[in-house]
C-alpha cells in the first residue's frame, strides 16, 4: 500500500499486510539495500550541507544554492523507484509511486530550477528541509526492513514525523509555486499560444494554479491515509509488546 | 438427477449472515429465477446488482445456470455480494456518445462564452473545419444508431460509477478537440496560407493531406460498421452464445483473417484519419489514448477467444496484423 504523496509523505510499503508469497530474490535484495543506503547517504549529505551553510552564513536565506546539485541528483534518482515497482522487486503500485516521485521531480526542476527568482524564497528551505528529514527516515526504514532488523525507533519515526513534516512540506511547496506565478506569467515560461501548426496551446501559469488547487482534495486524503497506517502499524506492535 | 423440491439459503459473502431462506424451489429453477425470488424479500437489491456464488470468494454464477446441475445438495447454500448500483449498457452508451455529438456542435457554432465575444455564432472560414464537423458528428451519430439497432450486449448492466468515468473521458476529450478545431485561430493543414479574403490557395500539400485523411476516415467508418454487423449476425436475437467470427462476403470483413478485433482496428484508423485531417495535437492525443485502451481490450478478447476455442485461427493478432 503506497500513499501517493505530493511532496513529503512517505511511500507506505506493505509492512502491515500479510507476507507476500514471492519477495525479491537475493540479488534484487542486495541491489535494493545498496540503493536505499546510497539514498540515505545522499539525503544526509543534503542535511549536513544545509546545516553547514547555515552556520557559515548565519542566516536561513539562500541556503538552496549550497545543496542545489545533490538535491537535484538524489531527488531525480528516486525515479528508479518507479522502475523497481514496474519490474516487481518492490511491491508498491507503479502508478502511485510514479505519481509521488513525479510530483517531487516536478517541483525540483519545473518550478524551483526553472524559475530562478523563487530560489531565494524561504518557502524553498521549508520544503527542502521537510523532504530531507522525511527521506532520511524513509530510506533508512527500507534499508533496515530489507535486512530484517528494523529498530522500533525508525518505524516510529517514519509513522510519526509525517504529522509535522507533511504539512510543513506542503506549505513550502504551495508557497513556492505561488511565488513563481508572476514570473511565469510575465515570461510565458513553458507556454504555447495559438496560432500554430499543431493547433495546440498550453498555459503554464494556469497549469500551476490548477496544480495548487489539486492539493485541496489530495492532501487530506494522503494525510489521513498515513494516520490510519500509523494506527495500524504502531498499535499492532503495542499489542505484541503487551503479550 | 434430483426429484422433488429443493430449499435454498442465501448468505452474505462477507458477514455470512443468513439473508434469505427459500423453500419449495423447483430443482430446474435457474439462478435468474432465484435472483427474482431474492429480490422479493430484499427489494433494494434488484437482480442486476446481485452476485450469487457457490463460494464466498468464487466466481458469480450465471443467470442461466440450473439449480439441479450445480454441485449442491437438496439444500443449496449460496453466497451473495452486492455489485452496487447498476446502470444499463444502452443508457451508458447513449449518454457517453450523445455528449460529444452535442458538445462538438456547440464549439462548431461558436456558442457564447467559449471564444472571444466578437466570434459568437460566427463560422470558421476554413472548409476543412466544416468537413471535420461533419465527420465527427457522423461518427457519433453512427455510434448512437449502432447502440440502438445493431449491438447485442452480453451483459445487461455495468456499475453506476462507470458512467461518470466514461462520460468524463468522452465529453472531456470531445470538448478539448472541438475547442481547437473550431478556434478562430485554427491553422488548417494548408501550407502557405495567406489571410486575404480574395486569396485562393493553389491545390498543394495541405489539400492532398485532407483528401487522403477523408478517404481513410470513410473507409474505416464503413469497415467498423461492417464488423459490427458481422458480429451481430454471429449471435441470434436474445441469445448469449459466443462463436468465432469469420470473414463474410463483405470485403471489409476479410480483415478477420488477420485480426481478432477488427472493429478496434478500424476505429483506430478512423481517428488516425481525423488526426491527419485536422492536424491538431489534442486529436493525436485522443487517438493515442484510445489506441492504448483498445489494445488492452483487444488483447483481453483475443486471450479469451484462445481459451474458449481450441480451433482458433493461429494467424490472427489482437488488433494490428502481425504486430500487436
Amino acid at each position: 500500500m503506497s500513499a501517493p504523496a505530493m511532496g513529503t509523505t512517505k511511500t507506505a510499503h506493505s509492512d502491515v499486510a500479510p507476507k507476500k508469497k514471492r519477495g525479491p530474490g537475493a540479488l534484487a535484495t542486495a541491489y535494493l539495500v545498496i540503493y536505499n543506503v546510497v539514498m540515505t547517504a545522499g539525503w544526509l549529505v543534503i542535511a549536513v550541507g544545509l546545516v553547514r551553510a547555515y552556520l557559515a552564513r548565519g542566516s536561513y536565506h539562500g541556503l538552496y544554492y549550497s545543496i542545489e546539485k545533490p538535491l537535484k541528483f538524489f531527488q531525480t534518482g528516486a525515479l528508479l523507484e518507479v522502475l523497481h515497482c514496474a519490474v516487481g522487486i518492490v511491491p508498491s503500485s507503479v502508478v502511485l509511486t510514479g505519481f509521488q516521485v513525479l510530483s517531487r521531480v516536478f517541483l525540483t526542476w519545473a518550478v524551483t530550477h526553472s524559475v530562478r527568482e523563487v530560489q531565494n524564497e524561504d518557502s524553498v528551505l521549508l520544503f527542502v528541509s521537510a523532504w530531507t528529514i522525511t527521506e532520511i527516515i524513509r530510506y533508512s526504514f527500507y534499508t533496515f526492513s530489507l535486512l530484517n532488523h528494523l529498530p522500533y525507533l525508525i518505524k516510529w519515526a517514519r509513522y510519526t514525523f509525517f504529522l509535522v513534516l507533511y504539512p510543513m512540506g506542503v506549505t513550502g511547496e504551495l508557497l513556492t509555486v505561488y511565488a513563481a506565478l508572476p514570473y511565469v506569467q510575465k515570461t510565458g515560461l513553458y507556454s504555447v499560444t495559438l496560432p500554430n501548426k499543431y493547433n495546440f496551446s498550453f498555459d503554464y501559469h494556469t497549469f500551476l494554479i490548477l496544480t495548487m488547487v489539486s492539493y485541496i482534495p489530495l492532501f487530506p486524503q494522503l494525510y489521513f491515509h498515513m494516520m490510519r497506517q500509523r494506527k495500524k502499524v504502531l498499535c499492532h506492535v503495542e499489542e505484541y509488546k503487551t503479550e | 438427477f434430483k426429484h422433488g423440491i429443493c430449499t435454498v439459503e442465501i448468505l452474505d459473502a462477507k458477514t455470512k449472515d443468513k439473508l434469505c431462506f427459500l423453500d419449495k424451489v423447483e430443482p430446474n429453477a435457474t439462478i435468474g429465477e432465484i435472483k427474482s425470488m431474492f429480490h422479493k424479500s430484499h427489494p433494494q437489491w434488484y437482480a442486476a446488482r446481485q452476485s450469487i456464488r457457490l463460494d464466498p470468494k468464487g466466481k458469480s454464477l450465471k443467470d442461466e445456470d440450473v439449480l439441479q446441475h450445480l454441485p449442491v445438495g437438496t439444500t443449496a447454500t449460496f453466497y451473495f455480494r452486492d455489485l452496487g448500483a447498476q446502470i444499463s449498457w444502452v443508457t451508458v452508451f447513449l449518454t457517453e456518445y450523445g455528449g460529444p455529438l452535442l458538445l462538438y456542435l456547440m464549439f462548431y457554432f461558436r456558442v457564447p462564452f467559449i471564444y472571444a465575444p466578437k466570434y459568437d455564432f460566427t463560422t470558421s472560414k476554413h472548409w476543412v473545419v466544416h468537413l471535420a464537423c461533419m465527420c465527427h458528428s457522423f461518427h457519433y451519430l453512427k455510434r448512437l444508431l449502432e447502440t440502438l439497432f445493431v449491438h447485442r450486449f452480453s451483459h445487461g448492466t455495468m456499475p453506476l460509477r462507470n458512467i461518470f468515468k466514461n462520460c468524463t473521458y468522452y465529453w472531456g476529450f470531445a470538448a478539448w478537440m472541438a475547442y481547437y478545431i473550431n478556434h478562430p485561430l485554427y491553422t488548417p493543414p494548408i501550407r502557405y496560407y495567406i489571410n486575404h479574403p480574395l486569396y485562393t490557395p493553389p491545390p498543394i500539400y495541405g489539400e492532398q493531406q485532407v483528401r487522403i485523411a477523408l478517404i481513410i476516415f470513410l473507409f474505416c467508418q464503413v469497415g467498423n460498421f461492417s464488423i459490427h454487423i458481422a458480429l451481430r449476425n454471429l449471435r441470434p436475437p436474445g441469445s448469449k452464445t459466443r462463436k468465432i467470427p469469420y470473414p463474410t462476403k463483405n470485403p471489409f470483413t476479410w480483415i478477420f483473417l488477420l485480426v481478432s478485433c477488427p472493429n478496434y482496428t478500424y476505429e483506430l484508423g478512423s481517428w488516425f484519419g481525423f488526426t491527419l485531417m485536422t492536424q491538431c495535437l489534442p486529436v493525436a492525443f485522443f487517438t493515442a489514448v484510445g489506441f492504448i485502451q483498445m489494445t488492452v481490450w483487444a488483447k483481453g478478447k483475443h486471450r479469451s477467444y484462445l481459451k474458449e476455442f481450441r480451433d482458433y485461427p493461429p494467424l490472427r493478432s489482437p488488433i494490428l496484423p502481425f504486430v500487436l
